[in-house]
């Protein structure tokens, strides 16, 4: 367990996390995209993300002072070490799941990024920065999908439908302070993740609303992923993921 | 890179010679380009941010453009052998993420040859982007220079590019974002 990591460690972990697992699940659709061009994007979001992913983790890694680096990181850590959301680890589904999913993360994403580019700490500050600009075009992409099946076809509409209900209750984590965010955002390096939720309602509201599609109500909800709680599907996505090192400890090519 | 068996003597003597002033450095540094981009280099990119000589190590300053841009490593270990071979003794790369990379660094001689290699340069400034949701800013063809372009997807062949269309020679094309 991660215990005993201190506050900024753990927050860069979970940075790290959930952009490296979001990248994952992206990737999973190389090769299987609905046409080229969305093959494409998706894979080049998942490319994005696993970018973040690197920067966040090395500084996780430098920060911690164990010795681990990005890669150990990612490649090493068994699933209760995981801070990642349990919004990015749910399975890629139909297209609609992967667009829902994506277009609540961008949301989220973009709110926070665009807080910890004003972060005192200037590491912080500077990958934030970058990853704002590439996050700027992600959430465009999954929020014009979401209005295009939205307010698409009666078939795509009620995948769009059931995609946004199944996934509701896992976007209220998001938005939610535990102890070590409080800490960070006292110590001006963090964001207290309640106060992005106007701007998240700002962004999300309008797409739903285009989309027609209903808001579901927040009756049901689940949490835990930042402290290490996960669902089962994270366990099958580390497997995949981590098989290599694992396989071949310091494989090189 | 250019092969030895073509090579001259002089040509090899003077590729050997140290190049030290930090004009000459960068004029060395012309030679590595973007894997992805080839004939693009690193400087008309604006990923070349310093070049500094002290005590016999050669420090260049890099900046990626996207995160997750897998040519970083490659262009590392281009400028190593390029500065190497021109003979610095060592040679360090830093990677520095702020201030973020932007097209508006583009040199014009970099527009000019993106150009030249069909690919269309970013149009307006990064710092005036549209808003979320705004137009898609008006993208001349760089082959027959036609207004008449529509966007097929955001996302390109490279993270840092968009695939067009041309109505008018009815070519498809690469758009060099702008972020």
């Amino acid at each position: 367990m991660n215990d005993d990591l201190d506050p900024r460690t753990e927050y860069l972990l979970r940075l790290g996390d959930n952009a490296l697992i979001l990248g994952h699940r992206l990737s999973e659709w190389c090769g299987h995209g609905p046409a080229l061009e969305e093959d494409i994007a998706l894979s080049n979001i998942a490319l994005d993300l696993i970018g973040q992913a690197t920067l966040w983790l090395g500084r996780a890694g430098v920060s911690e002072g164990a010795g681990r680096d990005a890669e150990d990181l990612a490649y090493k850590r068994d699933v209760l070490d995981w801070r990642n959301c349990l919004l990015v680890e749910q399975p890629n589904g139909d297209f609609a799941v992967t667009i829902v999913r994506q277009f609540l993360f961008d949301c989220h994403h973009h709110a926070l990024l665009e807080g910890l580019a004003g972060s005192r700490d200037a590491e912080v500050a500077a990958i934030a920065a970058k990853a704002l600009k590439e996050v700027t075009y992600h959430r465009r992409h999954s929020g014009e999908w979401l209005i295009r099946l939205g307010d698409g076809t009666g078939e795509s509409h009620a995948r769009a439908q059931a995609a946004l209900d199944l996934l509701w209750g896992y976007s209220h984590e998001l938005l939610e302070a535990d102890a070590v965010d409080e800490e960070m955002a006292a110590r001006g390096i963090g964001i207290e993740p309640s106060g992005l939720k106007p701007a998240w309602d700002a962004m999300v509201t309008p797409v739903l609303a285009e989309a027609t599609l209903r808001r579901p109500d927040d009756a049901w909800s689940v949490r835990g992923g930042r402290q290490g709680i996960h669902t089962e599907h994270l366990g099958y996505l580390l497997a995949e993921m981590q098989y290599l090192p694992r396989a071949y400890p310091d494989a090189r090519w | 890179m250019r092969g030895g068996r073509a090579m001259t003597r002089e040509r090899q003597a003077a590729e050997r010679r140290p190049a030290t002033g930090p004009s000459a450095l960068w004029e060395v540094l012309e030679a590595v380009s973007d894997p992805e981009i080839p004939g693009l280099s690193i400087r008309d990119l604006g990923v070349l941010r310093d070049v500094e000589a002290a005590n016999g190590t050669v420090t260049v300053t890099i900046t990626p453009t996207y995160s997750g841009c897998p040519a970083m490593t490659f262009i590392e270990m281009s400028i190593r052998d390029v500065l190497l071979r021109a003979g610095a003794e060592a040679v360090e790369v830093k990677t520095v993420l702020a201030p973020s990379w932007t097209t508006d660094w583009l040199t014009e001689a970099g527009r000019a040859k993106l150009r030249d290699l069909g690919i269309a340069p970013p149009e307006g400034r990064a710092a005036g982007k549209a808003a979320l949701f705004g137009a898609d800013p008006e993208v001349p063809c760089p082959r027959c220079g036609s207004k008449n372009t529509r966007q097929l997807s955001r996302f390109g062949s490279t993270a840092c590019k968009a695939l067009y269309h041309c109505d008018g020679c009815l070519e498809p094309f690469d758009y060099f974002k702008c972020i």
